[in-house]
């Protein structure tokens, strides 16, 4: 006989408030409905009541974690519209900013895991390798988590070389850390009894349903946006990190090697950035639509924007990787049992505040 | 199982990844967006960073001769300071202490910029 | 880049989803613009990297659109969504929340688009 159980909004493995309600049997789970809206805050329309330029810092705040990726897909949107050409240099401080984003999102999911599984010394590890990633922030941009470096036509702020030197080398000592981590991670017995073969999503089903980021590359299907080449990932190379199990473990081993994976790529920038401007003019106002996608932390970030030309864009429509993830989650629910629930909750990676801007 | 003694007499032996706060305070770094603050003789009164505020916290008021901020609607992302014609915004290195009471920062402008004498014609 | 669409009519609809199906496409989102007098759907769908548009321009007095949740189960969430924003009715969906997946059921307004019609004929299909 089936009992409905709550996985309330308030979880303490949960980020951000997500309502499902299990359909359980016996412990089994035998279906899950979900019920979003308790972080919707109506930002797409902003873009009718402020311009293009003050939208930057609106829509860096859809999501705090990923939040200079949102700003910088916004700003190819217009500049694509525009036809402003970017300076290099200001391609390549966006990206670096963007893969040092990525390290800090993927090093709080990892704090958030381990004390899923009660590993509280590990989560505090992983935060505190965040933090170093932070003072890069805060030194470089201003600010710890939103940066706002980003505006139409390059970015705010410039990169001393001496500040270049240094990121290098908080990079390594990076490398170090995650080196000691690694094992405890990877070799406990726990750990992958919790992991592997739980949650299990087929390479069709993560194909058919939609899944972005590490949930479609944790299924075997190699896809990521920054094979597209946008931004200065043209000039790096860059091959998307795979695994074929489709299970939690595996999604768990494509964030870590993507963190090993971010601190090659900002190694790789470093090294090549030309010297130049920061940024662009930026003349007049955009018409027309466009689509433009990019990679965050949790997947594929795809936006939309529509404009004709008057003071307020017409249209900004964002689609956040944990909107297209929420399906393969009830699609790996079924047939699980109740105690794994948050640890495959988990291991999508949600970020409720991106899905319900 | 002597990889934990291992570990256990390293962690012990050597000193501790936190700080003392408030005993001992981090330094901040250079160019930091803290608080928002103006110099208030220079401001030539144009409501600039009133228009381009993207929370719209700064109320300008030419016939006052006052500007104010709301610190708890700001979002700290500096572009009135990129925007001001006179450079007389800026922003602190320290973040807001807490207080005890909510207020904005108005500041009333008795004296106000030198007018630049026009060249001789 | 060209945004290239193609354009469609309502029948339409589910046939040319199912043969980008059958192509492989996989389904990206749908996004919606309130135009004035109709709304304009548009849905995304990509393959190896490259995206591909349909455009489906509805009337607001007739606010009826076939779901394609039975053909992209994933379609259900943003077609939920677009009902509660926009007030279009998605016949054929597979899990219906009835315009409160996000909303409550205090919300009278649609948030997103001005409806010109009498009161009576909207409170009757989203409250």
């Amino acid at each position: 006989m089936a009992t409905i159980v709550p996985f309330g909004p308030q979880h303490p493995v949960l980020p951000e408030p997500l309502h499902l309600k299990l359909v359980l049997e016996d412990e089994i789970v035998k279906e899950a409905l979900p019920t979003l809206g308790y972080v919707h805050r109506g930002l797409e329309t902003l873009a009718s009541i402020r311009d293009m330029d003050q939208m930057v810092q609106i829509v860096e705040r859809v999501c705090g974690i990923c939040s200079c990726i949102h700003a910088h897909t916004y700003c190819m949107c217009i500049e694509g519209l525009m036809g402003i050409e970017v300076p290099q240099r200001a391609d390549f401080l966006r990206v670096i900013w963007s893969e040092l984003h990525r390290m800090h999102s993927h090093l709080l999911w990892l704090g958030l895991l381990a004390d899923a599984f009660g590993m509280e010394s590990m989560f505090m590890h992983a935060w505190r390798i965040r933090e170093r990633v932070m003072d890069v922030m805060e030194a470089t941009a201003g600010n710890r988590v939103i940066i706002s470096v980003n505006k139409i036509g390059g970015v705010r702020r410039d990169m001393s070389p001496d500040q270049l030197r240094w990121v290098v080398q908080v990079a390594d000592e990076l490398e170090q850390e995650l080196d000691k981590i690694k094992a405890v991670l990877t070799n406990d017995y726990t750990v992958k009894k919790r992991t592997v073969g739980v949650g299990v999503l087929t390479n069709q089903q993560a194909y058919e349903l939609g899944a972005a980021g590490p949930q479609l590359r944790g299924s075997g299907v190699a896809q990521d946006m920054r094979m597209t080449g946008y931004g200065a990932y043209k000039y790096i190379d860059f091959a998307p990190v795979v695994e074929k199990d489709g299970d939690s473990w595996a999604r768990t081993m494509v964030r870590f090697r993507e963190l090993y994976q971010s601190i090659d790529i900002v190694r790789q920038l470093i090294a090549k950035i030309p010297d130049g401007e920061i940024a662009a003019k930026v003349k007049g106002k955009p018409t027309g639509e466009i689509v433009c996608r990019s990679e965050q932390p949790r997947g594929e970030l795809m936006y939309y924007v529509r404009a004709t030309g008057d003071k307020y864009l017409d249209r900004v429509r964002i689609r956040t990787p944990t909107f297209a993830n929420v399906p393969p989650l009830l699609a790996m629910l079924p047939g699980c049992e109740m105690a794994d629930v948050p640890i495959i909750a988990l291991s999508i990676d949600p970020c409720i505040s991106c899905t319900e801007r | 199982m002597f990889d934990m003694t291992a570990t256990v007499l390293r962690n012990f032996l050597s000193k501790t990844h936190t700080r003392l706060y408030p005993f001992q305070v981090r330094e901040t770094f250079e160019n930091v967006r803290g608080n928002l603050d103006i110099r208030i003789e220079e401001c030539i009164m144009c409501g600039m960073c009133q228009k381009k505020c993207p929370s719209q916290c700064i109320t300008v008021n030419k016939d006052a001769k006052t500007w104010e901020v709301d610190p708890y609607s700001c979002v700290y992302c500096g572009i009135c300071v990129d925007h001001c014609p006179t450079n007389c915004l800026f922003m602190h290195k320290e973040y807001r202490k807490p207080a005890k009471i909510k207020e904005n920062n108005q500041q009333l402008q008795l004296k106000g910029p030198e007018k630049k004498k026009k060249a001789q014609e | 880049m060209a945004f290239e669409t193609t354009n469609l009519v309502k029948s339409q609809l589910t046939s040319e989803v199912l043969a980008l199906k059958n192509k492989g496409y996989r389904f990206v989102t749908m996004s919606c613009v309130d135009l004035g007098d109709s709304f304009d759907l548009l849905y995304h769908f990509d393959l190896d990297l490259k995206l591909t548009h349909l455009r489906l321009n509805v009337v607001k007095a007739d606010r009826v659109v076939p779901s394609i949740s039975g053909i992209y189960f994933a379609a259900l969430i943003i077609e939920n969504e677009t009902q509660d924003h926009f007030g279009i009715t998605f016949d054929g969906l597979a899990l219906d929340f009835g315009g409160h997946f996000y909303l409550e059921e205090e919300v009278k307004k649609f948030p997103f688009c001005k409806f010109t019609v009498n009161k009576a004929e909207s409170a009757g299909e989203g409250a």
